[in-house]
């Protein structure tokens, strides 16, 4: 005979379906009987924990001691709306285009290193310099958007978990955008964006699977953790970096008289 | 105001500020309940009762009826009070009566009545102390847990969404909160 363990019996003893037929085996077995007798008698001492009484006008009171703090409209949805509006559907459309405009780009570019004529250099050169700032804007925007996550997570210090349900889908996808982004990048052999964009990964991965939500605790872990690893500054540093860089290929872009002379 | 939960939030999410008064003047006894069996202490269950609705107002655009209002003011308090009690250096095991308490004591102890016997009073609030030493010596998480299990009826399903847990976390909380309960009443007896 299997008898009943004493997680079975706490759950038994709250009502809680156990999978098993505790009831039966009970009427059958006076040890366990006895041992659920016990835990009934110890869980029952707490009964007697008691709390102070509050009368019935407690409410009153506490609304009274409230209304002064509370301001004039509750917030919306704040990390919401603003991710929400980030991601609008043309932005989502945009993001999805510069998305496979780069892996297309990726793609043609792993095709098309093979030895061309000298007649056609300028015009490859030309093509990569235009895929390098394809590249360039989509990853500036996405740092942008990780960077205000991260700048309402670190300037809130009094915000609590409850304060943090980010969209799932705004979440997943800056996750799966940093995704695309860092493989690229290790693909041209860019270590230190790669570097960076695998460290903010990190976090958007807590951010997204929603332990970060959980408690106020695990928030408070991950808040310290983007402080202690300077991933706010890292990202903002990067950020301008990618817009000189965009400024660089703008300005060294080969002119068609310079590739023809 | 009458109205379901859910329907006041409403108003309160369209702008009613004052519709908010009866979610307040409705649920405060309940929270305290709640606050003070996490914390407890009696002031910080009132530190915990405020900020809990200073929270859920500001929150309130982010309540979707998924749960019920008061669950998901459980869930609030349960974070206030899991702050509270990082922040706060930890009270003693045996905690000490606040001067509150400490005066209703006094009153009882002194109350001429037949049926207020000092032995039982006193007996009473020794009872009392060994039961917030054992509840004191849980972690906040298995605290929450057996409160909403054994004082709030709350299910383990409940449990679990309350405080974000799976199931089988929220089951290993009230399981873990019942043996270190038991195993402290038994050191004490």
């Amino acid at each position: 005979m299997r008898h009943i363990d004493d997680d079975e019996l706490v759950l038994h003893g709250y009502g809680e379906d156990t999978g098993s037929d505790v009831q039966a085996h009970l009427a059958d077995c006076p040890g366990c009987r006895a041992r659920f007798d016990a835990l009934r008698q110890d869980l029952a001492v707490f009964d007697h924990a008691a709390v102070p009484e509050r009368s019935d006008d407690y409410g009153a009171s506490v609304w009274a001691r409230l209304e002064p703090h509370l301001p004039d409209r509750p917030s919306p949805a704040r990390w919401r709306e603003r991710l929400n509006a980030w991601m609008t559907w043309q932005t989502c459309a945009m993001a999805g285009g510069v998305a496979v405009l780069v892996v297309a780009a990726f793609v043609a570019g792993r095709l098309t290193r093979t030895p061309v004529p000298a007649a056609f250099q300028a015009v490859e050169a030309s093509a990569e310099t235009v895929r390098e700032r394809v590249l360039l804007i989509a990853v500036g925007d996405h740092l942008e958007r990780s960077r205000m996550v991260l700048v309402e997570i670190v300037n809130n210090p009094g915000a609590g978990a409850a304060e943090l349900p980010l969209g799932q889908a705004s979440a997943d996808d800056l996750v799966a955008t940093n995704r695309l982004y860092r493989r690229t990048a290790l693909d041209r052999g860019d270590t230190a964006m790669a570097s960076a964009l695998e460290e903010l990964e990190r976090i958007l991965v807590e951010i997204a699977n929603g332990r970060a939500a959980e408690t106020d605790g695990n928030l408070a872990d991950l808040r310290e953790r983007i402080e202690s690893q300077g991933l706010l500054f890292k990202v903002t540093v990067l950020g301008a970096q990618v817009r000189q860089r965009q400024q660089d290929a703008l300005t060294t872009r080969p002119s068609r008289t310079d590739s023809t002379t | 105001m009458d109205g379901t939960d859910v329907n006041v939030v409403t108003l309160v999410q369209q702008g009613d500020r004052d519709a908010f008064r009866v979610l307040v003047e409705r649920h405060s006894r309940a929270v305290f309940r709640v606050a003070y069996r996490l914390t407890g202490h009696e002031q910080d269950a009132e530190d915990v009762v405020q900020e809990t609705f200073l929270r859920a107002y500001r929150q309130i655009g982010q309540f979707e009826a998924r749960s019920s209002f008061a669950t998901w003011l459980y869930r609030i308090a349960f974070n206030c009070a899991h702050d509270l009690l990082r922040q706060r250096p930890r009270r003693g095991t045996r905690p000490s009566l606040d001067d509150h308490e400490a005066g209703t004591l006094r009153a009882e102890l002194a109350d001429p009545s037949p049926e207020a016997d000092p032995a039982q009073v006193l007996m009473s609030r020794r009872l009392g102390s060994r039961l917030q030493s054992a509840l004191s010596g849980l972690t906040t998480q298995e605290r929450a847990a057996f409160v909403m299990r054994h004082y709030e009826g709350l299910s383990i399903d409940e449990i679990g969404r309350t405080l974000s847990l799976g199931d089988s976390a929220a089951k290993h909380s009230v399981f873990r909160a019942v043996r270190k309960l038991r195993l402290a009443l038994a050191d004490g007896a």
